[in-house]
């Protein structure tokens, strides 16, 4: 009987429902050379650094915003734990790093790419793809956050070798104060001095003045790349530049990156021309993802995007890897500039500035418990973009490594109550 | 010629109940019913069995059904689903017109939810933490040995409510249960615990940004005194209906009423 009520209900609308869920053919992503390209060169820059190794030569961790123009002076092999943390996270192993962390008395609060990083340098091994050898020196910009300064500190005192430390104090207000830029050029000349010692080697200013034109061209490019998210269509998907940016972190002054770069352009522009995209399936809605993704649960989080047509067509995060400057004191701006070190009101309005330009319909924000600094100042965020923007927002609690601090129920129902927001306020405008 | 009225159907299965109804037409509410079932029980059957044993309509009367709550995508249950987000939204503006927040607190969610122009503009929601809903009760009521429904009455009569953490559940426990062996008097502690709630929801409803009407959804605006405390903390009128309970099942039915019309126009 009570079986029959539930089936007699849904046979009368058999029919209604078969109309509307008739299942569409499985999207296919369309192929790119030059995002396979990309892989590769990041893929490289792991081997490079066991060669460099294998040779006896000397293999920095950096933090993944600091000056990398300082290092490539040196001809120097430097990895980057935050891209290894990702790839590990993504390839669900984050978990247990982070327990043999958390087993070796490193809190739990802590950022999780910190979790499996120091579960690495005490020795441990990933069951992931990537890995990467132990460190002769590290390097600290903490204009990330300042998790950066401590997570850094343990590393070094762990593996008994140098830390290069690189100071950028949090700005409240917009864009850096002189006495910051003289307080990083200051700095600059420290880092240097330091890796002369750590390296036997003088500062090659030649070296220095090229890596900084190629990391100025790749990052030029790479603003470029983020830009084309404002066609409507666009003819990419959003989430790509979460792979692509992993370029720009771990091998910013590397000439093939621009190269790259160019044919992923390429390959954009005859999208354009034909109507195609890199998305798997037709753009329906436009939003801004607010955060670094759950890299343990990607799957999760593209499903009820991919079931609504929701391309992520802003992200912060992504072009805040690109440098661009034409003097040191423009290159000590720009390093000050990151979604950790600047206040709330410049925050803010790089945001709206992108979801503007970006031509949002909604904005989905992860408050990520790995980063406490970052997930702070968003429910404030939050208020202010939908004042001044007018879009609904909505925000999910994840982490970006840790997969326990993500549940799908509380993603799927937040996801689809901003699913339901922005289709309602598009139908309001139509009939208006 | 006069037209066939149209019946649809809201289902609401939450975690710890299942409700739903019928309306007419979208708008006249003809049938409801609600089950001590939620999610991953048999709820969602019995409810529908519920309804059907009492409600002038038949089954093969019902046009369209949506289903909410955590529940709602469960095989067979309904034609289509939507948010409990969406859904209480809709409900709220149908007991009481003009509402600009709405707070739902039901057995694990609290949701505060912002309403412009008849649209919801901004939602929060508790996450990963149950201090403050239902199960909160449920637990403290376990605690002070009384039923859920005692609570109110009790905490009404609280000359001196206890301080109870807002924090966590299980310390909050550990809270009552001190202060009872301090012989604090369980209408006290009652009213404390009545507060901490309050206090949670307070803070959703900030961050949501506080307009008035305020309609208060959800099983726990059956309890007086949360609603009381909820007026204090947030220095404004909550306003509640015999119906709150049904607010998501009500939204729903109006939802598949909608649906319902694109689909025959």
């Amino acid at each position: 009987m009570i079986g029959k009520v539930v089936s007699n209900i849904m046979a009368e609308t058999t029919e209604t429902k078969a109309a509307e869920t008739a299942a569409p053919a499985k999207p296919k992503k369309k192929a790119s050379p030059a995002a396979e390209k990309l892989k590769a060169i990041v893929q490289k820059s792991y081997e490079d650094a066991w060669d460099a190794k294998k040779r006896g030569e000397l293999v920095g961790w950096s933090t993944s915003k600091f000056p990398c123009e300082i290092y490539a002076a040196f001809g120097l092999n430097v990895v980057y734990p935050e891209n290894l943390a990702a790839a590990v996270a993504a390839q669900h192993d984050g978990e247990r790093m982070c327990s043999i962390a958390e087993d070796l008395g490193y809190d739990a609060d802590l950022c999780a790419y910190e979790r499996i990083n120091l579960a690495l340098a005490h020795g441990y091994e990933t069951t992931a793809s990537k890995h990467f050898p132990q460190p002769d020196f590290v390097l600290c910009c903490n204009n990330g956050c300042n998790c950066f300064t401590k997570w850094y500190e343990t590393v070094a005192r762990l593996r008994n070798v140098p830390i290069v430390m690189l100071d950028v104090p949090y700005h409240n207000q917009t864009g850096a104060s002189q006495a910051q830029v003289e307080y990083m050029k200051a700095q600059f000349w420290d880092c240097i001095h330091q890796l002369e010692e750590i390296t036997g080697k003088k500062f090659d200013e030649k070296k220095f003045e090229e890596a900084c034109a190629v990391a100025n061209e790749n990052s030029r490019l790479w603003h470029k790349v983020c830009d084309y998210c404002q066609y409507e269509p666009s003819p990419l998907s959003g989430f790509d530049l979460f792979n692509h940016m992993a370029d720009m972190i771990t091998c910013r002054c590397r000439p093939e990156v621009g190269e790259a770069f160019k044919e992923l352009i390429a390959e954009y522009d005859e999208n354009i021309k034909n109507g195609e995209s890199t998305l798997p399936f037709k753009e329906n809605y436009r939003i801004m993802l607010e955060g670094i993704p759950c890299w343990p649960h990607l799957k999760n989080l593209f499903k009820p995007l991919k079931e609504n047509g929701i391309n992520v067509t802003a992200v912060v995060y992504a072009p805040a890897f690109g440098f661009e400057y034409s003097n040191m004191d423009e290159m000590c701006q720009v390093y000050c500039k990151t979604a950790g070190a600047v206040c709330i009101e410049e925050g803010t309005n790089w945001r709206e500035e992108l979801c503007r330009d970006n031509k949002v319909d909604g904005i989905l924000v992860h408050y990520n418990r790995s980063c406490k600094a970052w997930s702070g100042y968003m429910p404030e965020m939050q208020r202010r973009w939908q004042k001044e923007l007018g879009v609904p927002v909505a925000a999910f609690d994840g982490d970006q490594a840790d997969p326990r601090n993500f549940n799908m129920a509380n993603y799927e129902t937040r996801a689809q109550g901003l699913v339901e927001a922005m289709a309602e306020r598009r139908a309001a405008k139509e009939e208006a | 010629m006069k037209t066939l009225p149209m019946y649809t159907l809201g289902i609401d299965v939450g975690s710890t109940t299942s409700k739903c109804v019928i309306l007419k037409d979208g708008k006249e509410l003809v049938g409801k019913a609600l089950v001590d079932a939620g999610t991953g029980t048999h709820g969602p059957e019995e409810v529908l069995a519920a309804l059907f044993e009492n409600a002038a309509v038949d089954r093969s009367q019902i046009r369209y059904s949506v289903a909410t709550g955590y529940g709602r995508q469960a095989e067979g249950i309904a034609n289509s689903d939507m948010s409990e987000l969406s859904c209480h939204a809709k409900g709220a503006q149908y007991l009481l017109k003009g509402v600009k927040t709405v707070i739902d607190i039901g057995g694990q969610d609290i949701k505060v939810l912002g309403i412009d122009n008849g649209m919801l503009v901004s939602f929060q929601m508790n996450d990963k933490c149950a201090a403050g809903t239902g199960r909160f009760l449920e637990l403290m009521a376990k605690v002070l040995r009384v039923s859920v429904e005692e609570l109110s009455d009790m905490g009404m009569k609280s000359k001196k409510p206890a301080q109870i953490s807002s924090t966590c559940t299980v310390f909050a426990e550990s809270e009552v249960i001190s202060q009872l062996s301090k012989g604090t008097s369980v209408n006290d502690i009652a009213a404390g615990v009545h507060r901490s709630v309050a206090s949670k929801v307070t803070g959703l409803a900030h961050r949501v940004g506080l307009l008035e009407p305020v309609l208060m959804t959800g099983g726990v605006s059956k309890n007086r005194d949360v609603v009381r405390a909820i007026e204090e903390q947030m220095k404004c009128k909550i306003q509640t209906s015999e119906l709150s309970q049904y607010a998501g099942a009500i939204g729903a039915a109006i939802y598949a009423y909608q649906k319902a019309k694109k689909l025959d126009a």
